[in-house]
């Protein structure tokens, strides 16, 4: 492990469940409250670069989990930080206020997985219609009940479960 | 999906007006509402989604060898660049190694991908900004590439090329000479276009000084690629974290530090004549021996990757195309999660359009190089 990952290990020592590694890239699980603040403490160490957030639905245990690529540019080190949330209660501190790359990879994650990402400014689904139903990333979503997008009199998008609607 | 048409915006004096889903200049079906006063534009709100195709989940339906198809239909203009982030995802979990033979050919096929879809960037991009001849020349030099492209793999645009553990044929004969002419005859007009759209008053008005990104904006909205290289990011994949056999080659990475977009027309003009000498050190050094890794020439279809998970990235034409792969010992995969440079690139658009006139909006979009494609998946 080097020198800045392990920096961050023993600040947040309590705060971390889990590590390892992933074919050379450290990997640190943590619980879904310290996300924040280790987040800030690994820009401060120089991951300044977010480059991928992943929703993953885990119907064994009951949750949804986040997985965070991290990287510095300066010292050319990789972090991978994940983080888990309950289907019941499918909430996560935004992370768009160290990375603004969050801003969009947080609403594709909500919108294909169903993570709500709190104090995200303006979360929206983002390749889906708005009125669309359900996460197509998770494992139960229902492939053989097609929708189908049309306008109302006002010109807001609707959602039917006919393909005839709306036409 | 907020409407825009709100009496707040009308009541400040500005105009909601809808550019796109289908504008030329947008390239593709990416819808810009912008709120302009006069001319000039104050709000930029891009609406996305409109070739979503659920790739993502296509991918976990089907077994591995499947989402090679898919895959490359997800950036329709650098096929390839897509192909080999999850073909080396998934060798890299399932602890496959591709023969050095098939390792130069991906590389090969990557450069010529990556001066095709360069071409297609340079040509519309002229024909944003009126310089209409930059179409014609690069969809012409592009002809040349795509029928070599289709001499190897059968096909112009979608190869299905690339194996897990090698490549699916061996180059047909006389393709090495075809492929060598090819080169010098696209190095010679590279200079060409250089000299026309350098010398070109309303090619260099409209882009010096327009839409500058600096370095500490591109790091932190996530942009990366040649968009990134013009703002000062002196980073590529290809030299800093080497993948398949560009380690053994030699190039240089063009950095611009001006950020604007005439920088990230210089960048991806120079990346162009330095595939070319990737592409020429590597057919002259092409080694023999398989293309496929012993043992896999059938029943790759079957393929079981361990338990296990994965984050690849490699360098494509627009940037930092990565593959999170999630098996579960399996012959599906459980999770692939597409990290598409487009995608973030256009995240950054409302910033920089902000302020600037409707035309540097056309140019701003245009230098992007954004596929649609790549960025609904």
């Amino acid at each position: 492990m080097n020198a800045l990952v392990a920096e961050l290990h023993k600040e947040f020592a309590s705060q971390i469940e889990e590590t390892g590694e992933l074919l050379g890239k450290p990997v640190v699980r943590l619980r879904r409250d310290a996300l924040v603040p280790f987040c800030r403490a690994a820009k401060a160490q120089g991951f300044d670069y977010l480059a991928c957030i992943t929703g993953v639905d885990r119907p064994q245990e009951r949750s949804l989990e986040a997985i965070y690529n991290l990287y510095s540019y300066e010292h050319l080190q990789h972090l991978i930080v994940k983080t888990r949330c309950p289907y019941d209660d499918p909430v996560l501190d935004s992370v768009s206020s160290i990375w603004k790359s969050a801003l969009f990879l947080e609403r594709e994650t909500f919108d294909l997985v169903g993570i709500r990402f709190r104090n995200h400014p303006d979360l929206r689904r983002i390749l889906l219609p708005e009125p669309w139903q359900g996460h197509p990333l998770r494992k139960d979503y229902p492939l053989e009940r097609e929708q189908f997008v049309s306008k109302d009199a006002q010109g807001r998008d609707v959602v039917g479960f006919d393909s005839t609607e709306g036409w | 999906m907020t409407e825009p048409y709100t009496v707040e915006a009308q009541s400040k004096d500005l105009l909601v007006l809808n550019m796109g889903p289908q504008h030329p200049s947008t390239h593709g079906v990416l819808r810009l509402i912008l709120k302009i006063d006069g001319e000039i534009v104050r709000e930029v709100q891009p609406v996305i989604g409109y070739l979503h195709r659920g790739m993502e989940k296509l991918a976990e339906l089907g077994r591995y060898p499947h989402f090679i198809i898919e895959c490359n239909r997800a950036d329709y203009v650098a096929s390839y660049a897509y192909e080999a982030a999850y073909v080396r995802a998934v060798e890299e979990l399932a602890g496959l190694q591709a023969p050095p033979r098939a390792q130069y050919i991906r590389v090969i096929c990557l450069e010529l991908d990556r001066i095709q879809s360069h071409l297609v960037w340079l040509g519309t991009f002229g024909l944003d900004l009126g310089v209409l001849n930059a179409f014609w020349y690069g969809f012409r030099e592009r002809e040349l590439i795509l029928s070599l492209q289709q001499e190897l793999t059968g096909v112009r645009m979608h190869p299905n090329y690339f194996r897990f553990g090698g490549v699916k044929a061996d180059l047909p004969e006389g393709w090495t000479d075809k492929a060598r002419r090819a080169c010098d005859e696209i190095e010679r007009k590279l200079d060409e276009y250089e000299e026309f759209l350098a010398q070109s008053d309303t090619f260099v008005m409209r882009t010096r000084g327009v839409g500058v990104l600096t370095k500490e904006m591109a790091i932190d909205w996530g942009v990366t690629g040649p968009n990134a290289r013009a703002s000062g990011v002196d980073f590529d994949l290809r030299r800093d974290e080497p993948y398949f056999a560009y380690e053994e080659f030699e190039f240089t990475i063009p950095v611009r530090t001006e950020g604007d977009c005439y920088a990230r027309f210089e960048v991806r003009l120079e990346e162009m004549r330095q595939s070319v000498q990737i592409i020429r050190q590597a057919l002259a050094r092409l080694p023999h021996g398989p293309i496929l890794q012993k043992g896999w020439e059938k029943g790759y279809q079957f393929l079981m990757a361990p338990t296990g998970e994965h984050y690849t990235r490699i360098e494509g034409p627009r940037g930092e195309v990565g593959i999170y792969l999630i098996g579960d010992g399996t012959t599906f995969p459980y999770r692939v999660k597409m990290r598409s440079p487009c995608f973030q690139n256009l995240s950054v658009l409302p910033e920089l359009m902000r302020n600037t006139l409707i035309a540097d909006l056309v140019a701003i979009n245009g230098s992007f190089d954004l596929v649609m494609g790549c960025v609904d998946r």
